[in-house]
């Protein structure tokens, strides 16, 4: 069964000359139980589409469906059958872990108490932040906040979680914590999971992966089957004169080379590399200095498709300067 | 290119969850607000300073209050502006509070309750309750100045001003949410507070007799609606400070309470006003709420 569908999705910020088209036509849907991936750089028009999708936002043109209700024109039932855990933390500091999930629970209309209370309970236990559940969220780390906001983000039983960029901001041993409790959640709960991310290492954990630039889905598959598309081996060489290097592969292999964006080093695609490069070492003419193979990896599917590399475009000014001026308020000023 | 028209939300749906999640809105006002010290103790530090120093300062300056009036009583400057003051506080937590929606954007807690399946109306109402019930606080906390200050208090007089004082915050509060509906940065603040607030507590008579002002000044007064939300607070202390009943009639007259075109405006009057006032800016806040982009 298909749990989300969307159709011809169109969404344009401002009017005019200035105006942004965030998600430019977009289509796909989604199955049950399914974990579906939207991979893409910031300002790709991920967060746009789910705020479309969770009723936050609503579309230029286009349709959507999430569990069988109009995201337009049946915002409540919708509402019902989500739960979402944002970019940024949505959980109040103030309040304790307990407070934080009543509160959902009763806008969620979860009741009787007993019910509430038992459903707290096992979300508490699930993300192990059970004996926390008394403290202060000012007291708890990014990861915890996070698992928190999954676990309330569950409280209701939606049948779809959406994760927009789950593990943001935190280090690989809480991401790898958080992907744990995730893959739990599926095997448990049979839950939908839609995520966006821009970390190839996440995306590889989806069941189907739709990269997503300038508002457009560029591909929609497996993440075995797009790296098919990309089937052969990267290697990444750097030599002592690059440039007169890059030529000669260029002209002896027939290779297609790409100078790797630092500067340092160029790259190209060959199949069989680990019996090229003894082959390429005893030819060259130049000292090699360093020489890499690579598996192809999502990245190499996203620079094949659009050029680019994601992780150029990581980390945006606007970010840095969000994450600075957040950070110190976020402890002083509590109103 | 075809942008689609504001949809609302329409009804409270299910009625006894809509309360529910009102009350759990209001609570959790309430539970920041007891757990924030900091702003407990800072929101005296205004008020301290305009009762104990601008007060007692310009006390004997100002001299008998009544004098004009041929005497008979004894209202010196610090009774007048003790109302006043607790208005200026009441205002200052009530749009603070409406306008901390603000910050429940920018620190992301907006949007949990944005996507709860519950209708902005009780959303807004919720916040405008918690909102209303710590301005009050804010405000019945000022009495404990009263006796430090030569201010007379009463047990009537306490019991009157709670649920004006409620009524009051009710409706400022109203305004901080309408304000900050459509409010996107954190910047706006600053502006607000220059621009809004502190205009509408000086130009209420909270501060200074209005007796004489120049006619500009003289309307922003009357169209402001904070005067008419200082005027039964000063009332009620006032009429606890054993003025003769006659005397209290006439004190608009000599600026120490509010006319208009030429009606001495009673309790009743100004409650009615800002009761008008508070209904606009709820309906406004909630239709502002519930619009969707």
């Amino acid at each position: 069964m298909k749990i989300i569908e969307v159709d011809n999705l169109v969404k344009v910020y401002g009017k005019g000359k200035r105006a942004l088209k965030a998600v430019d036509g977009v289509n796909f849907s989604v199955e049950e139980g399914e974990i579906f991936g939207f991979l893409g750089p910031n300002g790709a028009g991920k967060t746009t589409t789910i705020n479309i999708l969770c009723t936050l936002l609503l579309p230029t043109s286009g349709r959507a469906l999430v569990a069988g209700h109009d995201v337009v024109r049946q915002q409540a039932a919708v509402r019902k059958s989500i739960g979402l855990v944002f970019q940024d933390p949505t959980v109040d500091e103030q309040l304790t872990a307990e407070e934080n999930l009543l509160f959902h629970a009763i806008l969620y209309n979860i009741e009787p108490a007993s019910k509430r209370r038992a459903r707290m309970e096992t979300v508490l236990k699930m993300v192990e932040l059970y004996e926390r559940r008394k403290d202060t969220l000012k007291t708890f780390s990014g990861g915890m906040k996070r698992r928190l906001e999954i676990a309330r983000g569950l409280m209701h039983y939606p049948r779809v979680l959406f994760l927009d960029e789950p593990t943001l901001g935190l280090d690989p041993q809480t991401r790898h914590h958080i992907w744990s409790y995730i893959l739990e959640l599926r095997e448990r709960e049979n839950i939908t999971i839609f995520l966006t991310t821009h970390y190839m290492d996440e995306a590889e954990f989806a069941d189907r992966i739709a990269i997503i630039d300038h508002g457009k889905i560029i591909a929609l598959d497996t993440p075995d089957a797009l790296k098919s598309m990309v089937a052969r081996d990267v290697i990444t060489v750097h030599t002592a004169d690059d440039e007169r290097m890059a030529e000669i592969v260029r002209e002896q292999f027939g290779l297609d080379v790409r100078r790797n964006p630092d500067g340092r080093g160029f790259s190209f695609k060959v199949d069989g590399g680990a019996e090229f490069i003894p082959k390429f070492v005893e030819q060259s003419p130049v000292h090699v200095l360093s020489i890499s193979l690579r598996r192809p990896t999502l990245d190499d599917v996203f620079l094949e498709l659009t050029g680019r590399q994601i992780r150029d475009e990581e980390v945006t000014d606007k970010d840095r300067m969000r994450q600075r001026a957040r950070m110190p308020v976020r402890g002083h000023i509590a109103r | 290119m075809e942008t689609p028209i504001a949809v609302k939300e329409t009804g409270m749906g299910d009625i006894t969850h809509s309360l529910r999640s009102i009350g759990i809105i209001w609570y959790r006002e309430i539970l920041r607000a007891l757990r924030n010290r900091a702003m407990i103790v800072s929101s005296l530090g205004m008020p301290i300073i305009f009762l104990f120093i601008f007060g007692e300062g310009l006390s004997p300056s100002m001299g008998n209050l009544t004098r004009f009036m041929g005497g008979g009583a004894d209202v010196n400057f610090i009774q007048y502006i003790f109302p006043g003051v607790i208005g200026m506080n009441v205002i200052m937590a009530s749009i603070m509070s409406g306008v901390s929606v603000v910050w429940d954007r920018e620190f992301g807690f907006l949007k949990e309750v944005l996507v709860a399946p519950v209708p902005r109306v009780a959303v807004v109402l919720g916040k405008v309750l918690g909102g209303a019930t710590v301005g009050m606080l804010q405000g019945v906390m000022m009495l404990i100045f009263a006796p430090l200050l030569g201010v007379r208090l009463s047990v009537g007089m306490v019991l009157e001003l709670i649920p004006v004082l409620f009524l009051l915050s009710l409706s400022l509060t109203s305004l901080g949410v309408a304000i900050a509906a459509r409010m996107r940065s954190l910047e706006s603040f600053q502006m607000i507070m220059q621009f809004i607030l502190f205009p509408m507590i000086f130009l209420s008579g909270a501060m200074f007799p209005m007796r004489d002002l120049p006619a500009w000044m003289d309307f922003l007064v009357h169209i402001n609606p904070v005067t008419y939300a200082v005027d039964p607070l000063r009332q009620i202390v006032l009429r606890a400070q054993n003025i003769p009943e006659q005397m209290l009639a006439m004190l608009p007259q000599f600026g120490l309470g509010v006319e208009v075109f030429g009606h001495a405006m009673t309790i009743q009057d100004d409650l009615m006003i800002i009761t008008i006032f508070g209904a606009l800016m709820v309906v406004l806040a909630m239709w502002l709420f519930s619009i969707r982009d």
